[in-house]
Parts: C-alpha cells; structure tokens; sequence
C-alpha cells in the first residue's frame, strides 16, 4: 500500500522525451490520420483569423465608401468562412478523437495482453487494484493529453503564429510595438507555472494524505467505535483536511492573480495600439479598419498562450501516467518460455521431480528436495498438514513457478523446455476454490473455446453428475452464474469444476481438493465423479478426502516441505508414522 | 472574433436556464442540502457578486473608451487626449483585473471551503454509522464518493456559481449597454437566439445521455478486469489467454464505439456554437455596416457594439459547461446524500440513562440476529457473572464474533435482550458502555502511527506505568526494546512490517491499557505462538480477576482454564460447561480437543 501510493503520487515534468518518443510510436499507424488532423487544424486556424481582417476590409473599403453592396459581399463571403470553418473543425474534432480512441484501444489491448502474459508470482505481488488503475484511468489520462494536449498545442501554435504574421503583414511598426507586452506575458506565464506547479503536488499529496487517512479509518472503524476516539479521529482529519484546503487556496491564490493579469497586459497592448495606432492614423498611415482589426488580433493572441499553461497540467499528469504504464510494460515475465521450445506431439503422462527446492520470492524454502515419480496412467494423492508444500508442487508442475533448484520432467524431458501454454494444454487442473467467470453454466464449462460444442459440454457435464442440477436451473446451461452464483453450492461449484477438467481431456489431471464439506448426497456425487475424472489419466490429487485417499495406487505424505512416506494406505497405517497420526485426526488435514 | 453574437438573445435564453435551475433546485433537494452549505457562506459569495459587478463594470468600459477614441479620431483629437485614453484603457483594466482577482479568490475560496465543510461533515457521519453499515457498502464505493462525487459538487459551487454570476450579469448589462447604442441592431442579432437555445438544450441532453453509457462501458472495462484478474489461475491452467484476450477486445471495442457516438454528438457541439457566434458578427458587420453608412450609429459605436458581442463569448460558451456542471454536481451530492441521511443506527436515545460505572456482568437473553435474511444466531441464552473468564469455540461462521461484537454495540440488538448489570444494553451511554470495554478483534487493524501512538489509543492522557504494564502482560516488552525506534517504531500500511503475533499483541495491549471491566478478545492469539500465548494467558490471569473476560477461540489452549466454555454451532449454542466436563462429555468439543492434541504431537515430529 505504501508503495503503491507513493507511486500514484509520482508528479515528474511536463515533457519527458524519452516517454515522448515512446508514446509517439503508438501514432505511427495512423500517421495519416495525424496528417490530415494537422493540415486541418493549420486550416482551421487560418480560416478563425479571416474575421477581423474582412471586418478591416469592411471598413476601409466599403462603409468608408458607402458601398452597401460590397458589404453585403463581404458578409457573404465571411458567412461562408462560417460555414467552412464549422465543417473542418467538427471534422479536424473528430478524426483527433478517432486517433485517440484508436491509441487508447491499441495501448489498453497491448497492456492487458502483457499482464496476460505474466507469471504467476507477478499477480502475486501486484494488487488488483493497481493493474486496474493502469488499465483505465491511467491511460485515459494518456488519452486526454492526445486529444486536449498534444494536438491543440499545435493549433495554438498555429494560431500564434497566425496572428504574428498577419499583424506584422498589416502593420509592421504596430505589430511589433503590440508585441512589446509579450516579454511581460510570457514572464508572468512562466511564473505562474512554477508557482502553480508547486501547488498542485501540494494538492495532490495532501489529498493523496486525507484519502489514505480516510480510508484507514474506514476500515478501522469497529476499533475507533470501540476505543471512544471518534473525537479525536475527526481533529486528526480535519487537520489533515485543513491543510488541503490550505494548499487548495494557494492554488487559487495563484490562478486568481494570473488570469487577470493576462487580461491587463492584452489591455497595456491595446492601450499602445490606441495610442501609437491612433497617431499614425492621424497621419494617415493607418486606416480605421486596420486599427479596428489590430485590437481584435490582440485579442486573439492571448487565449493561446493562456492555454498553454492550461495545457501544463493535462501533460505532467500524462506523463506520470506513461511512466506508470511503460514500467509495467517493461516488467518480464518470471517464467520464461525457452527459445528453441520442444513440440510436444503426444505425451505418455510419466511425471518426475528431482531434486527440487522452491521459496516464493526468495523467502524461506517451502519445498526441500522433493523427489519423486509418477507412472504413465499412475494415480498419487499427496497429503499433509497445512503448510507442508503440497499447492507449491502443483504449481511448479503447470510452472506456474519455477524451481530455485533441482528439475521436473514430463515423459523425461524437462518441463522447461517446452512453452508454457504448450505444456498446460496437457495438464486439468482443478483449484480448490472453484472460481467463476460471469456467463452462462456452458461459459464456465467450455471457457473460452468456442469451437467447443454444446454436446461435448453435456457430455462431460453428465459424466461428473453435474448435468442434474444444471438442468434443474431455470435456464439451464443458459443460466448465468454471476446472477445465481451465490445459489449454486460449493459442492454444485466443485462439479462444474470437475466438468470444466473433463471437456479439455487433459492427459495428466491435477487436482486440489476442497476442504469444504457438503451435504451427503452431493458428497456422493463429487466422490463418483472424481473416481471417473481419475480414470486413464496420470493423476496427482492433494487430498482431503479419506475416499479419495484410499483410491488411488500411492499415497506421498509432506510435512515441513518434505516427502517424508510414501506407500499406499495399509502400508502407511502399519507404519504407525505421520500419515497414521493424520488419519487418526479424522483426516482434517 | 469568431464567436461574440448571440449574448443578445441572451437574456430570454438566460432566463430559462436560471429557470429551469430554480426548478431543478427546488424538486432536487440534492441541490437544497447545498444551499444550507452556502448559506453559512452569505457574506462571501455577496461579496464576490459584488466583485464580479466590479469586474464586469470595468470590462464593459473598456469598448466604450475605444468608441471614443474612434470617433475622435474620425473628427479632431490631438496627441494628448489619445494618449489619454490609452492611459485609460490601461488603468481601467488594471481596476477590472484587480476586481477579477478579488472575485475568484472569494467565489472559489468559498467552493473550497465547502467542501471542505462537506468532507469533514460525511467523515463526522461516518464515524457514527454502525458496523452493519459497513459490511453492505465496499470501501472503495465510500472512497469514490468522498473523492470524486465531492469535486464534481467542487465544481458545480466554485466555476459553477462564478460563471454563472458571470453571464448573468455580463450579459444583462451588455445586453443594456447594446440596445441603448441601438435597438434595432440589437433585435436583428436576437435573430440566432433560438438556433442556439433549442441546440444547447438537445445537445446537453444527448452529451449527457452518451457519456452516461460510456461511463458505463468503463465501468465494465474495469469490471472485466477485475474478473480476470481474479481468475489468473484458471485462465493459466487452462490456457486461456487468447480467449481472455479476445473478450477484452470485444469490451475495448464497445467502449471505443461509444465514445465514437460520443464524439459525434460531442463533436460538433462547439464548433456550432461558435458557428452561431459567428452569424451574430456577420449580421453587425452587415446590418450595422449600414447603419454605419446611413450615419444612424458612429463608426465608434459600431466597435462598441462588436466588442460587447465578443465579450459575451466565452460566458455564453460557459453556460453550456455550466448546466453540464449543474447536472454531474447534482448527481454527486445525491450519493454523498446517501451516506449522510444514513440514520446513525447505534446512538444515544430517549432510552438512555444516566449510568456512569459498570460491573460487567452480561446476560443474553433469547438473542438472535440475522443479516438480511441470514440467521447468524438463534436464541441465545447466556449468563456471564461479573469477573467471570468464559470462553467461545464454534467453526469459522457460527456466529461467535457476532455474539461478540453486540456487546459493545458495534451491531444493533434486534431480537431478544442483552443486559449489562441487569440493565437493558440500550440504557447504557455508549461512551460509558464503550469505555468499559476491551476488545482485540479477529482482523487485527493497528493505524499508520507509531507502536505507541496505537497502545495508548483509546486512553485518556498518557500514563507511562501504564503503558509499560500492558506492554508487559501482552509479553510484547522484549520486541520493543529490539526495535530501533522502541516505542516510537511506525506501524500500519505506512511503517515497518510487524508480524502476525507482534500485531496481535499490540492490540491487546491496546485493550489491556484501558483496564476495561470487559475483556473481549476474539481469536485474538491465532497468530501468537503457543509458547507466547501460554505466557501471556499466566500474566492474564491476575489481569483477569474482577474483570469479566470472553475468549474466543479455535485452539483449546486459548480457553481450556476459563470458568465456562460455551460452544457454537450455526448460530447456537450446542454445547456448555467447563473444558473437564465438556471433554467427558464427548460432544463437538471433545473430538475437537483430541485432533488438536493429536496434531501437536505431529509438529513435534517435525
């Protein structure tokens, strides 16, 4: 949590190349896009200036000359400026946003087709929550400096320049007198950035302080409730909430100074064109319209740069969330898929660990040599108390993980050595908490192979004894589980999980059995079920059940990491060792 | 400028809105709750309206310095009085920015400090909502409304109100200043009016209809992710990735198409607004062009006029913005609503008496208690004397934390009667009530404060002894002095890691240091070694004496020396009496008793 947070609070520059040129590279396929939204804003910007300047002709042209059909032409034609501007600006809007959507789709497919791609002990260190926010907010934050950045940057540069060139074009002393507020514009923009920046982290850690503190308490909240302090929580937060608010007018202090100060400074530019303007059209260098048409450009000059720093906000935030972005893309997975992998063309089922060692993260061993063999066809529960290492086998075996030490063979070639998807396609394996997709009974059961058909799916529905309640849904195996999920029962879950084992065929089945009891007749009906589901396959069950237990050929007891017996149920109870004392126990392992 | 025009019409077009907002406020009491709010800050937002009329004033001068200076200088005007006016443009915007200045630092000064004032009051409410309240509404659900629902009202008061006073009385005195120079021109660029009206009415509509649905897509990106996430396992074990993929895609895509239809609703929108503002200048250029020319206004005028319309702009613009402010604001401060008319369920009443000691004796009388429709626990009957140590054993789900959790009413008794002292729990001031009682629950949650800061928690001043006592009898003295910073060690998500036990026993200390007449503590050593547990039970035990103290648990160690063992099944009591009598007996206990001795001997194996 506290890293995460502290991440989430990253604020770095406005501009970063680096992630820049990164982030430039998801445009390159719509280069023409970005083109023709360019050239359409480098139109749009020219057609905006076309105002004042047709006011100017109006001027000096016609009303000075009392030309009322020159005027209505000029109206016309300024009409249809209009019109044209509208179209290309909806058009320039939208092909900006289509661009935008595409990249986001792009980026949001590419990260979340990484994060599938990603070894186990990645999900195991990266809460949900986090690789949701990158998923979502984080690049639609990306999105919105695309379309409300980037791209009208550009248009205000336009623009700039626009207005630049036509005032000097008209006018050049003028032009170059109303310029000479631009050092003071530009001064107070920059100030107003730095200081508005140091606000905003101001904000934003302050903020980030009354959410964190907000949210302890929530979760909290028995303990405060109990321990009286309900008083003093809240001074605590609205100290904390103070001190937002503090930094919250700060920052308004800052805008409230800067917005008006851009309005006097265009102000100090028309007062000079007023005046200096005024005297040359005494002399009559200047006309009216020109001087009526200079004012309106001032106008025109400041939105842009008052924007830019508007714009200043909308790119850190972008840039803080590429950052976040491009570092989870940058993360490997863990489990690596070899480079020359073998094909696997039919596989016998023969399992072997050899001498293998295993920690998550490094911490402390929680399998110690473990060796053993399982024959083609061989049925192996592994029992033992909690804790013993028995889930860390299975998950070594579909390589969910891989070993710090020793190796695992499959037909007596290293699992290693093989893709990883590969190598799962031969595997069932079934989670002791059977977990559900939202979707129909038949969704749950086929997943997402759709070339599966219904058939297949009844078909091992009914062979696990999972058909009879499935039909009893109201819908049947149309049902939607999300909906109904809390109605199926544990045992009616771990049926489906059986069905959803079965319709893969896998050649070795893995199986982790729930602790949870159910009702007797359903008990009967998964004990069936997982007898046939064993059958012909090369099986490895952590068991629970004293049931399943006795039907298999071998039994391996863990403790501490360890394989510490091995033998099948009479030769372990004569042996009066660990696994009799477990059974003893009634076998609640 | 591109846009200026149709603040003529504005007026009529204004009123509506201001309308349609008056009546919105009235039906919507979402929007009413505000107003109390920003009624305590009467003095602030008169004074920014003061300020905005400050501000506006000085605006609306400025084209009227500018006539002047046009039409003198169409006749005789000497270098002086130009420079005059320059000067006074220049100071007259210098008056206006000032004004400016003084009317957002008040206007948004006062958005800030109510929700400010909202954040502290839905933070003082949530204290007082009950356990119950909690365990139906996800934190993160609680967390989305205390950020983003309370800057959606943020927005709705600060650029809200602001532009709103803005328009209002920019465009009215424009609109005045206009037909004063010329009515007829005035009336001709009314003409637009309602184009834009009825435009602005149809496309907030659909805006809002579109983004609703996009935001809904959103929800289900995230949605869709979270259950894949989730699913990890499976999605590996069976090879799923592609697939997963594809489905993702077929959201993605979804949530791309409706942004499409957003934007092409969305799209247009503000290039049409401008399109109309650009019609306005067209016909002042044309109609007042003429009037020019047959010399019914001055050429000054016909500058003034242009420059009212351009002014008029950007508020005109913001009154779109604003309505879409008005409606998100609305909607957010009806979910903040939510939990702050959430009725506190567990509080001081009429039935309250004025009790200040307790002794601690406890009777459950024909308890039950049910969630929804879930029955956690069925007729209880239970008697604990004063002083008394009883013990709680029962599978994870039969009802003991409940049980547990009613005593210092952290959930509301609704069935049967719970009596402290012989007197009716609801009789007890909840201080009172809660100051008698130590509780570690099942969960242990210490706060991001130091190791201290969280022992001395609920206690009344600090007391060293005290501290040290407690510190002492949870066996938790030696870590402490092993930490670097001793007392002064960070705890919490933000501090060091703390084990399983450490944090276990630090909030026993943290109930022990109350010195409560109840001890609650529930599963409170699952973490704690048996060892550790064992001496901290035999420091307990003097502790214990003239305290009543519940234990609950699932190793027989915790409780096997209590005075009474009651065991739990489904929500009932199954089984009673001290651990001899219940291990003669042979029930539920006696068997549980067994495995574990069994299971000791096999971690003495390893």
């Amino acid at each position: 949590m506290n890293q995460y947070q502290a991440e989430e609070e990253i604020l770095g520059k406005a501009y970063d190349a680096r992630l820049m040129r990164r982030l430039i590279k998801y445009l390159a396929p719509y280069k023409l896009y970005v083109v023709i939204s360019i050239i359409l804003l480098l139109f749009v910007s020219a057609l905006q200036l076309a105002g004042p300047y047709l006011t100017k002709i109006a001027i000096d042209r016609y009303i000075a000359t009392q030309d009322i059909s020159g005027l209505s032409r000029i109206a016309l034609i300024f009409l249809a400026i209009l019109i044209v501007t509208f179209f290309l600006r909806y058009l320039q809007i939208y092909i900006m946003q289509f661009i935008g959507q595409k990249v986001m789709f792009d980026m949001r497919m590419k990260l979340f087709s990484h994060v599938q791609e990603m070894s186990l002990s990645f999900f195991d260190k990266n809460p949900v929550g986090r690789l949701i926010t990158r998923l979502t907010n984080d690049i639609e934050v990306l999105n919105e400096m695309l379309t409300s950045g980037i791209i009208t940057i550009f248009g205000d540069i336009f623009t700039l320049i626009g207005v630049v060139t036509i005032m000097l074009w008209l006018d050049f002393k003028l032009a170059l007198i109303s310029f000479a507020v631009l050092p003071l514009l530009i001064y107070a923009t920059l100030l107003f950035r730095q200081k508005a920046r140091k606000s905003y982290r101001a904000i934003r850690t302050r903020i980030a302080r009354i959410n964190a503190f907000l949210q302890e308490s929530i979760v909290g909240m028995p303990i405060i409730q109990i321990f009286n302090r309900e008083r003093k929580n809240f001074r605590k937060f609205k100290e904390l909430n103070h001190h937002y608010l503090e930094a919250c007018l700060r920052s308004v202090f800052y805008h409230a100074i800067f917005h008006p100060s851009v309005e006097i400074i265009g102000s100090l530019a028309i007062a000079l064109i007023v005046w200096y303007g005024g005297g040359q059209l005494l002399k009559g260098v200047l006309t009216f319209g020109a001087l009526v048409a200079f004012i309106q450009y001032v106008h025109r000059f400041y939105d842009p740069i008052r924007d830019l720093s508007e714009k200043y906000n909308i790119m850190q935030a972008a840039m803080a969330s590429s950052e976040r972005i491009f570092k989870l893309l940058d993360t490997q997975a863990e489990v690596k898929d070899p480079e020359l992998p073998l094909s696997i063309s039919r596989i016998q089922g023969e399992i072997e660990f050899k001498d293998v060692w295993f920690a998550y993260n490094d911490k402390e061993d929680v399998l110690c040599d473990i060796s053993f063999c399982v024959q083609p066809g061989e049925k192996v529960a592994i029992v033992g108390a909690t804790g013993a290492g028995k889930t860390s086998i299975i998950s070594l075996l579909a390589r969910f993980y891989d070993p710090q030490k020793g190796k695992i063979l499959i037909d007596g070639r290293d699992i290693r050595d093989f893709r990883q998807k590969e190598l799962r396609r031969y595997l069932g394996i079934v989670q002791q908490d059977v977990f559900l997709f939202s979707g129909t009974i038949e969704d749950n059961i086929k997943l997402g192979e759709n070339k599966m058909n219904f058939e297949q799916v009844e078909e091992s529905a009914k062979y696990v004894n999972a058909d009879r309640f499935i039909k009893e849904l109201p819908q049947g195996y149309q049902e939607d589980v999300r909906e109904r999920g809390s109605l199926l029962s544990v045992g009616q879950k771990q049926l489906l999980s059986f069905a959803r084992a079965l319709v893969f065929d896998p050649k070795i089945l893995i199986l982790d059995e729930a602790t949870s009891s159910v009702d007797t007749e359903t008990e009967i009906l998964i004990q069936d079920a997982l007898a046939k589901l064993l059958q012909h396959r090369t099986s490895i069950v952590i068991a629970h059940r004293l049931s399943t237990i006795k039907g298999v050929d071998r039994i391996i007891v863990m403790h501490g990491g360890r394989i510490r017996e091995s033998g099948t149920h009479q030769e372990l109870i004569r042996k009066k060792g660990i696994y009799y004392k477990l059974y003893q126990m009634q076998y609640q392992f | 400028m591109t846009f200026i025009f149709f603040l003529i019409n504005l007026t009529q077009f204004k009123l509506q809105i201001i309308e349609k907002l008056l009546t919105a406020m009235r039906i919507n009491n979402n929007l009413a709750r505000l107003k109390t709010y920003l009624l305590r800050h009467k003095r602030g937002l008169i004074l920014g309206a003061i300020f905005a009329l400050g501000t506006n004033f000085f605006a609306l001068l400025i084209p009227y310095v500018l006539r002047y200076t046009i039409d003198g200088l169409q006749t005789v005007i000497n270098k002086e009085t130009l420079l005059l006016y320059a000067l006074l443009i220049a100071s007259i915007s210098i008056m206006g920015g000032f004004f400016r200045y003084l009317m957002t630092r008040r206007l948004m000064g006062v958005a800030f400090q109510v929700e400010y004032e909202l954040r502290n009051d839905l933070f003082n409410h949530l204290q007082k909502l009950s356990l119950s309240y909690f365990h139906k509404i996800k934190t993160g659900d609680i967390m989305a409304r205390a950020t983003n629902d309370l800057k959606a009202v943020r927005m709705l008061l600060g650029p809200g109100i602001r532009n709103l006073l803005n328009t209002i009385i920019m465009g009215s005195t424009a609109i005045i200043l206009m037909l004063i120079i010329n009515s007829e021109l005035t009336l001709y660029s009314l003409i637009p009016l309602p184009i834009l009206t009825v435009a602005v009415i149809i496309f907030s509509s659909r805006i809002f209809h579109r983004f609703k649905k996009v935001q809904e897509q959103f929800s289900s990106i995230s949605a869709g992710v979270q259950e894949n996430l989730s699913g990890i396992r499976v999605v590996k074990a069976y090879v799923q990735e592609e697939n997963e993929k594809k489905k993702f895609k077929q959201l993605n895509q979804d949530y791309m198409n409706k942004n499409m239809s957003l934007v092409k609703i969305w799209g247009p929108f503000f290039p049409f607004i401008m399109l109309i503002a650009g019609i306005g200048i067209v016909i002042v250029l044309w109609f007042g062009g003429q009037l020019v020319i047959t010399g019914e206004i001055s050429l000054g005028q016909f500058v003034q006029f242009s420059g009212y319309l351009m002014m008029l702009t950007w508020p005109m613009m913001a009154l779109g913005w604003v309505i879409n402010l008005v409606q998100r604001g609305s909607a957010s401060m009806g979910r903040l609503m939510e939990i702050l008319d959430q009725v506190p369920e567990i509080k001081d009443s009429e039935w309250t008496q004025d009790i200040n000691i307790l002794e601690g004796e406890i009777e459950f009388k024909n308890v039950s208690f049910a969630y929804d429709e879930k029955v956690i626990l069925k007729n209880i009957n239970l008697k604990i004397p004063k002083g008394m140590t009883i013990g709680i054993m029962g599978p994870t789900g039969s009802g003991k934390t409940t049980l547990v959790n009613l005593i210092p009413r952290l959930l509301e008794l609704r069935q049967g009667s719970l009596t402290i002292d012989g007197r009716e729990i609801k009789t007890i001031p909840l201080k009172v009530l809660r100051k008698n009682v130590g509780y570690v629950p099942q969960e242990t949650f210490l706060f991001s404060e130091s190791l201290k800061e969280n022992i001395i928690y609920g206690l009344e001043g600090f007391d060293e002894a005290k501290l040290r006592r407690a510190v002492s009898i949870s066996a938790l003295d030696d870590e402490i002095e092993r930490f670097s910073q001793r007392y002064e060690t960070p705890v919490g998500e933000r501090g060091v890691t703390l084990s399983g036990g450490q944090k276990q026993r630090t909030a026993l200390s943290r109930a022990i240091i109350r010195e409560p007449k109840i001890l609650i503590l529930d599963d409170a050593f699952s973490s704690v070694d048996v060892h550790t547990e064992e001496k901290i039970l035999k420091q307990l035990r003097k502790f214990r004496e003239r305290r009543t103290c519940i234990l609950v648990a699932h190793r027989i160690s915790t409780i096997h020396d209590a005075d009474l063992i009651v065991v739990l099944k489904n929500g009932e009591i199954v089984e009673q009496g001290t651990h001899k009598e219940l291990v003669a007996s042979g029930g539920i206990y006696a068997n549980i008793y067994r495995q574990q001795r069994l299971r000791e001997g096999l971690e003495k194996i390893a």
